[in-house]
């Protein structure tokens, strides 16, 4: 090996042991799954290969088509929300302040929960016999709602739920970005008459535009994947109204053992995210070249 | 155009003090800079003036209306930042409409205002560029015409010239001061470099530990300052301060420097106590290198060749070690023995309280 080559070469050792995990990790789980998705296949192996014939059943499954709207909408009532709330937050709560850093960390703080755990105190909360929902309808002398049983109410109640759950995210990415804006910009308005409205608008949020694109994109790859709040806390019912894809690809594939149509739905799931994330991604990059 | 009157105005930072007691008159139209060394309180003490601290005592003043209660925005001040403080995703153009088009500037006046001040500092060219693409010089060019687009009453400079490169800060300054009799505008600079204090000031007030030191032209903080500390900071090379003994001769002082050498100076020794422990201020131009017969003598130590002038650190036979003056040509070498000639006219002495008497009236 020439000397020229051994230095090009010799860099790739530092690359290695991320790559080795990568591709054993990721590339090859996916190969497989999309081999597998093209395939009859059960526990005890793969029985045969039939090419898109998983596919075709897929769209032709109205509860497959339920889980997918199920998704989007899930992913419509939380990602803008999360975006919103968690930049509210960071900007009240971007303060030297003891009684900010307090509130920070209590925001903060539902993020390191389990979904076991988090499910379990918002089913008591939901719950119309006695939960904290009914008794405060109760005391403004309406009757309580069963929430997760009523088809209209239980998937906003599942995304209340997730927000309250993955709040803490989006608040300190904020938070970083928020200070990272240098305070002289702020002095500059000041002295330039702007409003705090006209400050906001034209300095803080362009200021903080790629974080901005940032929480967004990272929270429709989250909450495409939304599994256990629904699976703990209504099943996917009442009548599928709150089944996602993947509670579907687990349902499918560990409980009726048909792995092959599972890994199908899989790969469904994986092209909408891409393709989410990118449409999200594209869009704000344009804006920014424009 | 417009005064500015500060009024006994006061700042503290918790416990410590910013800004005591400060009371201050400045001329419509003058360029005033405030001088002093970090953490002498001359940032706050500006940014006090442009709203973006509050004052915790006393009353400030511009064309006569007070103005220590009003938001930044409503003072009609403009400000230079030390870091430019340009909002990096807005055109060259848009930084400049901002602060107008917040004041319901019409757009026709705003785009005459954006015109007439770029070409002024010649930035017509990057007028749709963003920060980002420009260089420090530029950058800063920016930031002066953001402020001449407001047409404020005064401009406050905070040290804007200490990023730049030493040409450029030189370019800058000399642009400044052009700009200043351009606008005939009422400005107020803050800086710790004495060089640009003594080129841009009509007058220099020098800050020292939170309270005004000295206030008076430029010449006038060098030839008569105030304190110790103004003598000092101001001026270079520093000036020389040495411990003396003084003594009376024909009304005048004569300092006995610690060798036991004297040097007559032209200062009045009325109301001064013979005997009395003083330090005796020298500049460097003050303390000429002459032949070996001159006054006091002393060794060479190290030789600065300026061009125009040359420095030599002279030591006196006790070890006190003085900067003094040669001409640009001198052939003097390191090691060689020297005579020195002190101009008495021009020495300054001080009390152990740091306060001065000068040659000619006290």
């Amino acid at each position: 090996m020439t000397d020229t080559a051994q230095r090009r070469w010799s860099g790739a050792w530092f690359v290695v042991p991320y790559l080795a995990v990568f591709v054993l990790m990721l590339v090859v789980p996916l190969i497989i799954g999309l081999r597998l998705s093209m395939t009859r296949g059960d526990l005890f192996g793969i029985k045969e290969f039939i090419g898109f014939a998983n596919f075709a059943r897929l769209f032709a499954d109205p509860v497959f088509r339920q889980t997918v709207w199920n998704t989007f909408y899930f992913v419509l009532l939380t990602v803008p929300a999360m975006t919103l709330i968690g930049l509210m937050l960071a900007l009240v709560l971007n303060h030297q302040a003891r009684w900010a850093a307090i509130l920070r960390a209590v925001f903060f703080a539902s993020t390191v929960l389990s979904v076991t755990v988090v499910t379990l105190i918002w089913r008591l909360v939901l719950i119309p016999e006695g939960g904290l929902a009914a008794v405060i309808a109760k005391a403004i002398g309406t009757e309580p709602v069963a929430y997760l049983s009523e088809q209209a109410l239980a998937m906003p109640s599942v995304a209340v739920t997730t927000i309250w759950w993955g709040i803490g995210l989006p608040m300190v990415l904020f938070l970083a970005a928020l200070q990272q804006v240098p305070r002289d910009i702020y002095e500059a308005a000041a002295l330039d008459n702007a409003s705090r409205m006209r400050t906001l608008l034209s300095i803080t949020l362009p200021s903080i535009r790629r974080t901005i694109v940032l929480v967004i994109v990272v929270e429709i790859i989250l909450q495409f994947q939304l599994f256990g709040q629904p699976q703990l806390m209504t099943g996917g019912g009442p009548n599928n109204s709150t089944r996602p894809v993947v509670l579907f690809i687990y349902e499918t594939g560990w409980k009726q053992w048909q792995l092959g149509y599972a890994a199908a739905a899989s790969q469904v799931l994986f092209a909408l995210i891409a393709i989410a994330a990118m449409a999200q991604y594209w869009f704000s990059s344009r804006k920014e070249a424009a | 155009m417009a005064g500015v009157r500060l009024s006994r105005i006061s700042k503290r930072f918790g416990d410590v003090p910013v800004i005591d007691d400060v009371s201050l008159d400045i001329e419509a139209g003058e360029f005033i800079v405030f001088l002093g060394p970090s953490g002498c309180g001359k940032s706050t003490l500006l940014r006090m003036i442009a709203g973006l601290e509050t004052v915790d005592a006393g009353g400030i003043e511009v064309a006569g209306q007070r103005i220590d209660h009003l938001p930044p925005g409503a003072r009609n001040v403009a400000m230079v930042f030390q870091q430019y403080a340009l909002y990096p995703h807005m055109t060259v153009r848009e930084n400049l409409a901002f602060g107008l088009r917040n004041a319901r500037v019409p757009a026709g006046e705003i785009a005459q205002r954006i015109k007439d001040a770029a070409q002024r500092l010649e930035i017509s060219p990057l007028l749709e560029r963003r920060p980002g693409q420009l260089s420090g010089g530029q950058r800063q060019r920016v930031a002066i015409a953001r402020a001449i687009v407001k047409k404020p009453a005064l401009f406050l400079f905070d040290e804007p010239l200490s990023n730049l490169d030493a040409a450029l800060r030189a370019r800058t300054r000399v642009e400044l001061a052009q700009l200043h009799q351009q606008l005939g505008a009422t400005m107020i600079f803050v800086t710790h470099d004495q060089v640009e204090a003594m080129t841009l000031a009509d007058r220099i007030v020098v800050i020292h530990e939170h309270r005004i030191e000295q206030i008076g032209t430029p010449m006038e903080i060098y030839r008569r300052p105030a304190s110790q500390f103004v003598a000092s900071f101001v001026g270079t090379p520093r000036i020389n301060l040495i411990a003396v003994k003084i003594a009376e001769v024909d009304g005048k002082v004569l300092a006995r420097l610690p060798d036991g050498s004297t040097v007559s100076t032209g200062i009045p020794f009325a109301g001064l106590s013979a005997g009395a422990d003083m330090t005796l201020g020298l500049r460097a131009e003050a303390i000429r290198i002459g032949d070996n017969t001159a006054g006091l003598r002393g060794t060479a130590r190290v030789v600065e060749r300026l061009g125009d002038r040359t420095l030599v650190h002279v030591a006196l036979p006790d070890g006190t070690l003085l900067t003094a003056e040669d001409r640009g040509d001198s052939t003097l070498q390191p090691g060689e023995p020297v005579g020195i000639a002190v101009d008495g006219g021009a020495a300054h002495l001080f009390a152990a309280d740091g306060t001065a008497c000068h040659a000619g009236a006290r």
